[in-house]
């Protein structure tokens, strides 16, 4: 498959992708790749100008810090799986991005790729909001619950660049998803945490953009264990349906997830 | 157009190509290395993996110009000296192909995996193994190729360390 035509640019600094960015209406940034060159070949992207910035050092690194890990947007899928810090304070996290893809996929693709397109069934868009984490880009700081607006959109302005993620530690965090058997997306994925300040519970793969499920939060806020969710039905009216399963199949394979984060974290 | 230099399997290219060129056809079509096969081109199959700077990569979701500055390895760059890569050698002894389509894209896997992860349990292969489709379903002996390559390798690193 061929894409259509556009010109490739490298980016020098970041400071250089913003420039590059301004200067053209339809530019994009190319990051890992692994979702928009895919789109690309199907001929549903068609951008002007590539800005690649996977080789920008300023974006890649990963620093623990007393009460947090902030992770850089270039950091790639198997750097996240492999950094012994990330394994140390949220080793969910560590075993999420250890989860994604294949292994030639998480050589490729990076942290700030995946929620910038915030595909329905991405993992990381679970971890960022269960987590509260913060998103940093070039102009300002975004919470979790204001970044991910809907179906591949979020609250990024044009020319907006994701540059690091802040992932507050928390006490308890665990991550189980259900993929699906050809593709590996998630049919659902649930992200739960646990922090001085509340449980909290996000769902991925299962509707059209990633959502928190406040009824479990509460009960889990109680008593932190599977058993107290375990009564907890979902609503499947807002949930996806199409030939992989129904969403009342989606609805029950959130319960489950849910129940098997708890108990992993 | 853009002219992309670049090493592969430690020669020095310079080639002429479009921006939208993806690395596999570049492999292929300009360099003439039809090792690196092309099957789903989705991205799925794994067929396309090569080596850049030492780590596998599915060469049909990237572009060649991606790779400029880059080590690229390709099946091709894997024997030395006309001696097969112990991957090579144990896909072989241990009937570890069979139609042949998947195999350069298996083998490129392998060679990822065995640096990243020297002892290899037949669990570790498979799942190690998500991003690789075999059409034959010869995936037994692939992973039992790939058990042995390790302990080749390791046999061999221990050989040279003593």
């Amino acid at each position: 498959m061929i894409p259509y035509q556009f010109v490739y640019r490298r980016a020098a600094s970041l400071k250089d992708a913003e420039a590059l960015l301004a200067g053209s209406a339809d530019a994009k940034l190319l990051a890992g790749g692994q979702t928009l060159i895919a789109a690309m070949k199907m001929r549903l992207a068609q951008p002007s100008e590539l800005i690649d910035i996977s080789g920008l050092k300023e974006l890649s690194f990963i620093r623990a810090a007393k009460d947090a890990v902030v992770i850089g947007a270039g950091a790639k899928h198997f750097e996240v799986a492999g950094s012994a810090d990330v394994a140390r304070a949220i080793p969910a996290l560590a075993r999420l991005a250890e989860s994604i893809g294949d292994p030639a996929v998480r050589h490729m693709g990076t942290l700030g790729g995946s929620l910038a397109n915030n595909d329905p069934a991405a993992d990381y868009p679970a971890a960022v909001l269960a987590l509260n984490a913060t998103i940093k880009t070039n102009r300002r700081s975004i919470g979790a619950d204001a970044f991910f607006t809907g179906m591949f959109s979020t609250a990024l302005d044009d020319g907006e660049i994701i540059t690091e993620v802040s992932f507050p530690i928390p006490e308890r965090a665990g991550y189980a998803k259900f993929p699906n058997p050809a593709s590996r997306y998630a049919m659902a994925g649930v992200f739960v945490a646990k922090t001085a300040s509340g449980v909290r519970v996000a769902v991925t793969g299962a509707g059209p953009c990633v959502f928190r499920v406040p009824q479990m939060e509460a009960a889990l806020a109680k008593n932190f264990s599977p058993g107290a969710i375990a009564d907890i039905a979902i609503d499947a009216v807002e949930l996806n349906s199409d030939l992989h399963g129904s969403a009342e199949y989606r609805a029950n394979l959130v319960a489950v997830m849910a129940g098997r984060a708890v108990a992993a974290a | 157009m853009t002219v992309v230099n670049l090493t592969v399997n430690g020669k020095p290219v310079s080639e002429e190509t479009e921006d939208r060129t993806l690395l596999v056809y570049f492999l292929r079509d300009r360099l003439g290395l039809t090792g690196t096969h092309i099957g789903c081109d989705t991205s799925q199959c794994g067929a396309c993996v090569v080596h850049v700077n030492g780590r596998a990569v599915k060469s049909c979701t990237m572009f060649a110009a991606q790779v400029a500055g880059c080590e690229v390895t390709t099946i091709e760059g894997l024997a030395q000296d006309g001696k097969l890569h112990p991957v090579q050698e144990a896909f072989r002894e241990n009937h570890g192909l069979q139609c042949g389509f998947c195999t350069p894209g298996m083998i490129m896997t392998a060679v990822d995996m065995i640096r990243r992860i020297p002892v290899l349990d037949r669990e570790t292969i498979r799942a190690e193994l998500d991003g690789n489709i075999c059409r034959c379903t010869g995936y037994h002996n692939i992973v039992s190729s790939i058990e042995d390559a390790a302990k080749r390798i390791a046999a061999e690193s221990k050989g040279q360390a003593a």
